[in-house]
């Protein structure tokens, strides 16, 4: 799948987009997975109620199970406006 | 009933939008449009930078314009969005609603507003002489959700 990252979370990890595999069932499982890569992600994925994720383009839960997903987004709360 | 969503990095002519925004519509009593400017609070700002979700964001806005129009008697909605780099004073966004009802035409743009700045992924970057730093999001403008 495409992993994205936007705003900080973009800058905390230090790129925009990055293929990734995995076997993870849901969103929380991805980010537990992601947390034990580098402390980078760790940083990033710290505190989840300043996150947010769309899944293929539509904003979802972190319970939301991954199969047949092929685009993950990681953000921040928008602030468009 | 026609919708029309625009995101764009360039800036748009106000003027000339709101002038064909249901041009010629003579059953629509009633148009409201809302412009959204980069704000200098401190006085400080040189800078605006708002980046945003290429693939997602005219979805979702096109979504929420679905939305209003399932709720309240529109003609024509319009959203423009602007994303990149701008300065203070400069046009950020606008929406336009036009309904045979006023009642119905301000709701719906408070609405599109409402769902905009908390749903449609854009995220706000400020630089300036106070330093640089991502806008937070506000609880308000999640609670503005609950009323609707």
């Amino acid at each position: 799948m495409d992993l994205l990252y936007f705003a900080w979370v973009r800058e905390r990890i230090g790129l925009p987009k990055e293929r990734y595999e995995t076997e993870a069932a849901t969103v929380n499982d991805l980010i537990e997975e992601l947390r034990g890569r580098e402390e980078r992600y760790a940083m990033a994925f710290s505190d989840l109620s300043a996150l947010r994720v769309a899944l293929d383009q539509e904003l979802s839960e972190f319970d939301a199970p991954l199969a047949g997903v092929r685009e993950v987004a990681f953000f921040p709360p928008m602030t468009g406006g | 009933m026609a919708i029309r969503v625009v995101v764009q990095e360039e800036p748009f002519d106000f003027g000339a939008e709101a002038e064909c925004f249901a041009a010629g519509r003579s059953d629509m009593g009633a148009v409201v449009t809302f412009t959204g400017v980069v704000r200098d609070v401190s006085g400080t700002l040189e800078t605006m930078e708002i980046e945003h979700y290429p693939g997602m964001t005219q979805k979702a806005l096109e979504k929420i314009a679905a939305e209003a129009e399932a709720r309240w008697q529109l003609g024509e909605v319009l959203v423009i969005h602007r994303h990149g780099r701008m300065g203070p004073g400069e046009r950020i966004m606008m929406v336009a609603t036009a309904s045979p009802h006023r009642g119905h035409a301000f709701e719906a743009a408070e609405y599109l507003m409402d769902y905009l700045k908390s749903r449609a992924p854009f995220w706000k970057k400020e630089s300036g002489t106070g330093g640089t730093s991502w806008v937070a999001a506000k609880d308000e403008d999640e609670d503005a959700l609950s009323r609707w």
